[in-house]
């Protein structure tokens, strides 16, 4: 078996702010093995990025805080370090690469300092070490002449070059962890295929865990081993890809992958939208936040989160219609017909 | 834990010249001619030119505004006086570099009392002591350049210290800097000056000081208004999940980034430093007699203005407001040249 590289148990992140607690993150939990890859995936607001925030500890406090939960890094107790070793942890032993590329490279520095900065914040290594090193990272990430190419400012690099060096980066210290923040929703659709796989070929090459965070459940099929689903700041439905692709089990989950269009399906089906709007995170409701908006509403589901139920091994959901009634409602989903048959 | 030896030995391993050969053959042509644009402009290590950085493209700007340009050229022609006499000055005994002495009276110049007009012999003519006017403007220029780099020196260390904490940090911080920075905004600036000047005693090194310390809170608040739009940014958070330090944060990514608009408040600042300068002198708290400051020239010789003698007072007063118009207009040239929204 993999070595265990994180475990989040119970993790809640709570924003205390003049409108009220804004409850971004409830009771989430889930493992990341190395050279494995998890994918989270929700809407904007679901809690995706702020629960991984909480793993770096780089929720801005005052008004953030995760308020309860354990987050475990290779057996070490992150909430429990002092910020000097948190500092250290970061970019040596989770390191992140943001959403746009365009804005998450400063404007005044070479690629090659940035890079090199990186490496000798946590390597014992000089300034020409640290260049070459930052040279050869690009190389790595495939930039074509990379010897010159680290000379440049990133006003030089177009939006997919300065990803795959924002990649570079975020390896250069080899992590355990690698966080991906919706990497290539910034990106277009060729070069979004490129960046998948970049980050692919470096988890390969530097044996990380990755932490995919995501709105395209197709990058999540195309990249992650097992995919987490939220929605309200909780976890509605976990599993392995096919678990979650194949065998979804929570309304949620049926909304989501009811909304894409799929290739495999010669019937002409209309694409079924999720009604309503996510939840305020200020008055969630106190069951499932699902409710209100899920079309299977039950008397229970307004006032009382489901118990979870283990439908087989690794895959999990949150939800209260009784499961022999769940797989029946699926069925008739034209979205599932062909799929679940 | 193999992974974490990779990098080091691919490191080891992969110098040879071969594997640079490949990728540079593999690179396609339009590719070449960017990167031998970056081959040339760009040196090897830290400090090689911006392609088209900042500068490059601010100076493109600048060049169309003709009104920074004669700006830029009377700091130049200030500059240069001035360094001249700063060098000179402890070299001749306070001298400078003059045609005669500054402080040499002579009173056959000075025919009852009311000096003499303009000549060929004295250019700018002679004051009530028959010292020669030229001469005591010129070294007048060390005072002035003095004051204009040493007080927004200290100025500028104060705010871009206090500037940047404040914005960066937010909070009780920012509160009580901000605040402390109000309170100096709220005195009169003058009279702040005079009453630190009377703390302080008379005296060409205290005008320095009293400047610089009460000109850091608009250093500051420009600075952290510029940090708290800056910080938000994304490379920041980047930096930040990095693992690098706040002070790090502050001073590598942030304050570069904020600094445009510093450089337009330091060449505006330079101007009225020297103005401050020449009011205090005027006042009698600044530079002391018989040394000679553009302030005190014209303070001494006021009165001889009723006399006719305006040759006295017109001199230093068309060096004092060449040398500030030349500040504040090539600021401005600056201001527009750096501001994002008059692109074209």
């Amino acid at each position: 078996m993999a070595e265990r590289l994180l475990e989040v148990t119970d993790l809640s992140t709570h924003f205390f702010t003049h409108a009220g607690v804004v409850k971004a993150v409830n009771g989430v939990s889930f493992t990341l093995d190395r050279q494995e890859t998890l994918g989270i995936v929700g809407e904007s607001g679901s809690g995706k990025t702020v629960a991984a925030l909480s793993v770096m500890r780089l929720i801005p406090d005052p008004p953030g805080k995760v308020v309860e939960g354990t987050m475990m890094l290779r057996g070490r107790d992150l909430r429990a370090l002092s910020d000097d070793e948190m500092r250290q942890v970061r970019g040596n032993d989770i390191a992140m690469i943001f959403q746009d590329p365009m804005t998450s490279l400063n404007p005044v520095f070479k690629i090659g300092d940035q890079i090199a900065e990186a490496i000798m914040l946590h390597q014992d290594k000089g300034k020409d070490e640290a260049w070459r090193l930052a040279a050869e990272l690009l190389e790595r990430v495939g930039i074509p002449d990379a010897k010159n190419r680290v000379k440049q400012y990133p006003f030089e690099f177009s939006g997919g070059m300065r990803q795959r060096a924002m990649i570079a980066m975020a390896i250069s210290c080899n992590p355990d962890i690698l966080i991906a923040d919706e990497p290539t929703t910034a990106l277009d659709v060729t070069i979004q295929a490129q960046i998948i796989e970049v980050v692919q070929e470096m988890q390969e090459q530097f044996h990380s865990g990755v932490i995919l965070i995501t709105h395209d459940l197709g990058v999540v099929a195309e990249l992650a081993d097992k995919v987490m689903v939220m929605y309200g700041g909780r976890t509605v439905e976990y599993g392995s890809i096919d678990q979650v692709f194949y065998d979804p089990h929570h309304p949620y989950t049926w909304g989501l992958l009811g909304s894409l269009p799929r290739l495999d399906v010669v019937e002409k089906t209309r694409l079924t939208p999720i009604k309503g709007q996510p939840p305020d995170l200020i008055l969630l409701p106190a069951g499932c936040p699902f409710s209100g908006r899920c079309a299977y509403e039950r008397a229970e589901c307004r006032d009382n989160w489901p118990a979870h139920e283990l439908i087989s091994e690794g895959h999990g959901v949150n939800c209260w219609i009784p499961r022999a009634e769940r797989e029946e409602t699926r069925a008739a989903l034209p979205h599932f017909r062909s799929a679940v048959a | 834990m193999a992974g974490r030896e990779f990098i080091h030995e691919s490191g080891a391993t992969h110098g040879s010249p071969n594997v640079d050969e490949v990728a540079a053959v593999g690179a396609v042509g339009e590719l070449d001619v960017l990167d031998e644009r970056a081959a040339q402009t760009a040196e090897p290590g830290n400090g090689g030119a911006k392609p088209l950085g900042l500068w490059a493209d601010t100076w493109r700007r600048l060049k169309r505004n003709k009104l920074a340009l004669v700006g830029l050229g009377i700091i130049i022609v200030f500059m240069v006086i001035g360094l001249v006499q700063v060098i000179a000055y402890p070299l001749t005994d306070g001298r400078g570099v003059t045609p005669y002495p500054p402080n040499q009276q002579n009173y056959d110049l000075s025919p009852q009392g009311r000096g003499s007009p303009p000549s060929a012999s004295h250019p700018f003519g002679t004051d009530y002591m028959g010292r020669d006017i030229l001469s005591r403007v010129l070294v007048a220029t060390r005072i002035s350049l003095l004051v204009g780099v040493i007080a927004v020196a200290i100025a500028l260390t104060i705010g871009l210290v206090l500037g940047p904490v404040s914005g960066y940090y937010g909070g009780t911080v920012d509160s009580v800097i901000m605040r402390l920075a109000d309170i100096f905004f709220a005195f009169p600036y003058i009279l702040f000056v005079l009453l630190i000047m009377t703390v302080l005693g008379p005296g060409f090194v205290n005008v320095f000081l009293a400047i610089g310390i009460l000109s850091w809170a608009s250093f500051a608040r420009l600075v952290r208004g510029q940090v708290l739009s800056v910080k938000a940014m994304e490379y920041v958070e980047a930096a930040r999940a990095q693992g690098a330090s706040d002070l790090r944060i502050i001073f590598r990514h942030v304050l570069p980034n904020s600094m445009a608009p510093v450089y337009v408040a330091i060449a505006m600042a330079v101007g009225g430093a020297i103005v401050t300068e020449a009011a205090l002198s005027f006042l009698g708290i600044g530079i002391q007699a018989p040394n000679a400051s553009w302030g005190k020239m014209i303070a001494d010789t006021l009165t001889y203005l009723w006399a006719g003698s305006w040759w006295m007072v017109v001199f230093p007063s068309i060096a004092l407001t060449l040398t500030v118009f030349g500040f504040i207009s090539f600021g401005n040239g600056l201001r527009d040249a750096t501001d994002p929204k008059l692109k074209e």
